[in-house]
């Protein structure tokens, strides 16, 4: 006789008896894209990762994670010229997300609160020379002695920086920024000589018992290029200009300065002739604005302050106190054509910003090296032909700019790493990039970018103040938040929300979510759901 | 409207959860102890948007009852695919007796619940559009007349779906069933039949009327918690698409729901006694159209014998919603 109630013949039990995994034919899984930022930046910086840490207000484990691949964030947030927020998504949005000024915030944040890198592995017993203390080698001394190896860098200049300091001016980048951050990296215990010239590498590494060598020398030598003139003609090169500017006799420029060139460089030295009390300081380049190699916004904030552009001309005869110039026509394929039409200008001085090549004294008679073009060739692991000797920065062929030298400070110090350990560095495979038809914008709050302020245009025409201002903390925490975190989860319970299952499980804070294939029947509700393309689905196996 | 938005926490309120918000402003379904009123191993569909939207509403309606609940099921696919004798998936205490009598047992629950002086304990029922604006249409009128104590949730997914997709009361003009088939002058539902069950029971001046949807978990939980604060009759219309019924993708059930929102179609909105008190705008507005175009219950528009005057007729009516409880208008949410 059954004791159940009456008419109840089956014993009642629950549904989890039944497991719907197995109606299943494709199965979620949760993964890592590569976040457009992160992929576009030259650094490798891992931005949406320091991101998420500054999104909750952390902002010195944001900045920990940050200086994993970048040693010099203030100086990045100031002279960095952001790819990453040209990659992204957030951009088809609304607007890219300000990186560039959340990482000067953390840059600056670390400064003001004295946090130093964490300690260096346990020494290797391994030594590095490292040949130039511009960002290049500043980076690659950086990564070395984190893993442990002893590192001397030999400077040939008074002080360190490079191009930081001897080519940015200081109204981009002001030097305390500059001091505080090569100081933090001096703190592993660098080792940095100055006014120290190396004439024969192969020498210096025998002398000095080092193990290897990173070449970061930089270009400082200025292009020329020939123009008649007269004796008494007042021609100067932008590099040395820059460079005067750092020491105690400003350069004289005279009241009207022509600067000849289309590069940073050129808006760089005639943004400073302008606050030496230059009343007119006008680039001469010989093709039009798009053509111009220069950033557009630099453009734009030299012409703000003043500085007047003569498109499509040449110079052809300099005198004292004038040029003559001609006129120039594009042809069809682009290319400046001289038209035969002459004028003549007034000008106190002429400065040369033609670009700049390597100094590549040091590497005379070093067997098996490769220079086509004035650079000096690298594989792939950053080495020159000759064991040993690595080189980066805008020694080798790549763009000149302090984003790419860092980079390539920290990719070389891998190799150098694996090379001292008889080893080879394979990164790791890059994962799928997390594009913008990956996401569901859907979740994402409406919130346009944060508009960084700028000095008044007086200050900008008669001082060396920072022209670009830095956010505070409230519109730097906002301007973290908006962040899509791009194929990474950033733990918002949709998966674990929309469920109709109940087989998405959350692990806690931190910890992430985790799927129960017993029950998940593979409706794919998830992964439409999920605002950062973080979870995909793959067929089942059969 | 008494459900506060967060602007902007990078994704504010407009996902399940959100690390950045305090713990007084998480959803309950964010939460790692969710009641989970109907657990896994129940035999709904993949992506059934029913199954989801219960889930959403009880667990909320168990957050805000101190966990005294009690559910009255009418017969329909919540009820037959969470319990086939003798296994069931609820995890809350449980009745169902037959299609059309849900509001009509809530109510003996709800009386026996006062005569025994439990008065702590709240009564839920449940039932599809079938059994809401079908079968158990007069039960209802009588529960909502009487103002009896009842917490009543329509999950509506416009026609019979566990019986093969026949129409109900509730389908849209136009679309195909299995009783509505595409032939004919005018293809699909005819236009101007079917009943607006919110608007009904609006009309019942009870003290609490509101259409939610699975497209929009914190306005749901909002207000079937702003429900549980109430006594006496309170009735909520659920928006849940039906993969099978309306032909789209199991992965695109809170799409489809979030674009009958968008659209106009599926207007948003709460109202007290009678009188509209709060409306859910339209954040991103779309054509009909683009609702349309993934079902394939609508597919015969956009055929080889495409009818752009039936889109125009269904896109009028979004219209009339639009205007009607001001969807666009500026202010509110």
């Amino acid at each position: 006789m059954s004791n159940r109630p009456f008419a109840i013949t089956l014993k009642p039990g629950t549904s989890l008896a039944n497991l719907t995994g197995t109606w299943r034919t494709e199965r979620p899984v949760y993964l890592s894209r590569l976040p457009p930022c992160n992929n576009a930046c030259p650094a490798g910086e891992n931005i949406q990762g320091w991101l998420f840490h500054a999104e909750s207000g952390d902002y010195e484990q944001a900045w920990r994670v940050l200086v994993q691949n970048n040693p010099l964030p203030a100086v990045m947030g100031r002279v960095c010229y952001h790819p990453c927020e040209n990659a992204c998504n957030r951009g088809q949005l609304d607007s890219s997300v300000g990186i560039n000024s959340v990482e000067r915030f953390l840059g600056d944040e670390a400064i003001k609160q004295g946090w130093k890198f964490d300690a260096p592995l346990p020494a290797t017993g391994k030594r590095v020379l490292v040949v130039g203390a511009g960002p290049s080698g500043l980076s690659a001394a950086y990564h070395l002695a984190r893993i442990g190896h002893r590192v001397e860098i030999h400077e040939a200049g008074p002080l360190a920086g490079g191009m930081m300091r001897f080519g940015i001016p200081k109204y981009r980048l002001p030097r305390e920024v500059l001091d505080a951050e090569v100081q933090r990296i001096l703190d592993l215990g660098v080792t940095l000589k100055l006014n120290t010239r190396i004439e024969n590498i192969e020498l210096s590494m025998k002398n000095g018992g080092f193990d290897a060598a990173f070449l970061a020398v930089g270009a400082h030598i200025a292009k020329r290029t020939y123009i008649p003139s007269g004796d008494a003609a007042h021609i100067v090169d932008a590099v040395s200009v820059l460079r005067s500017m750092e020491g105690e006799e400003k350069p004289m420029l005279g009241r009207r300065v022509v600067v000849y060139g289309g590069g940073n460089t050129a808006i760089d030295v005639a943004r400073t002739a302008k606050r030496l009390g230059a009343t007119e300081a006008i680039i001469v380049y010989r093709r039009t604005r798009e053509k111009m190699p220069a950033h557009d916004f630099e453009v734009e904030e030299a012409l703000q302050e003043g500085v007047m552009i003569k498109w499509l001309s040449t110079i052809k005869q300099a005198e004292v106190g004038s040029l003559t110039v001609e006129r120039m026509e594009l042809d069809e394929h682009g290319v400046p054509q001289p038209t035969g039409e002459f004028e003549t200008m007034e000008a106190d001085s002429l400065v040369l910003a033609l670009g700049q090549d390597v100094d590549l004294s040091l590497l005379e008679g070093v067997s098996g090296l490769e220079i086509i073009n004035g650079t000096v060739q690298v594989s792939n692991n950053m080495m020159t032909g000759h064991p040993g000797i690595f080189a980066g920065g805008d020694m080798v062929p790549s763009e000149r700019t302090v984003t790419v030298a860092v980079g390539h400070g920290k990719k070389a110090a891998r190799h150098i790493d694996a090379w001292l350990q008889g080893a080879k560095f394979e990164p790791a495979a890059k994962s799928e990039i997390a594009t913008f038809d990956k996401l569901n914008p859907w979740y994402y709050s409406d919130a346009d970018k944060t508009v960084r302020p700028m000095l008044d245009i007086i200050r900008r025409q008669t001082s060396f103040d920072e022209v670009q201002g830095g956010l505070n903390e409230t519109n730097a925490l906002f301007e973290a938040r908006r962040c899509l975190s791009c194929g990474n989860c950033f733990e918002c319970d949709n998966c674990y929300g929309v469920c109709p299952d109940n087989a998405v499980i959350k692990l806690g804070p931190g910890k992430g979510f985790q799927f129960n294939y017993d029950y998940c029947k593979g409706c794919g509700l998830c992964v439409a759901e999920c605002p950062c393309g973080a979870i995909a689905m793959v067929p089942e196996e059969t | 409207m008494g459900f506060q938005p967060v602007k902007f926490y990078q994704t504010g309120t407009y996902t399940v959860g959100n690390r950045l918000l305090s713990d007084a402003e998480r959803s309950v379904q964010g939460g790692e102890l969710r009641s989970n009123s109907i657990n896994s191993g129940h035999r709904a569909c993949q992506g059934c948007g029913e199954a989801l939207g219960a889930r959403y509403a009880i667990d909320a309606a168990m957050a805000g009852s101190n966990n005294q609940l009690i559910a009255v099921n009418a017969t329909g696919c919540l009820e037959v695919f969470s319990t086939p004798y003798p296994e069931s998936s609820w995890q809350v205490p449980w009745i169902h007796s037959l299609f059309g009598n849900a509001p009509a047992v809530a109510t003996g629950v709800a009386a026996a619940m006062k005569v025994k002086g439990r008065t702590e304990v709240r009564v839920v029922a449940q039932g599809g559009d079938g059994s809401t604006t079908d079968i158990g249409f007069g039960c209802l009128s009588g529960m909502f007349e009487r103002n009896d104590d009842v917490l009543y949730i329509c999950y509506d997914n416009e026609a019979y779906m566990n019986t093969g997709v026949q129409r109900s009361s509730a389908t849209p003009p136009a679309a195909r069933t299995a009783t509505t088939m595409p032939v004919g002058a005018e293809p699909g539902n005819p236009f101007g039949q079917g009943k607006n069950l919110p608007e009904i029971a609006m009309a019942h001046g009870i003290p609490y009327v509101a259409t939610a949807t699975v497209a929009d978990l914190r306005d749901l939980e909002y207000k079937v918690r702003r429900a549980m604060t109430i006594r006496g009759a309170r009735y909520i219309h659920l928006s849940v698409p039906c993969p099978l019924g309306w032909g789209t993708a199991s992965s695109d059930t809170i799409r489809i729901a979030r674009l009958a929102k968008e659209c106009g179609m599926f207007p948003v909105f709460e109202a007290e006694y009678g009188e509209v008190t709060g409306v859910s705008k339209i954040r991103h507005q779309v054509a009909v159209e683009d609702y349309l175009k993934p079902q394939k219950r609508f597919a015969h528009l956009f055929g080889k014998t495409p009818h752009p005057e039936t889109v125009a007729r269904i896109q009028a009516i979004a219209d009339r919603n639009i205007r009607k409880y001001g969807l666009l208008e500026e202010g509110g949410n």
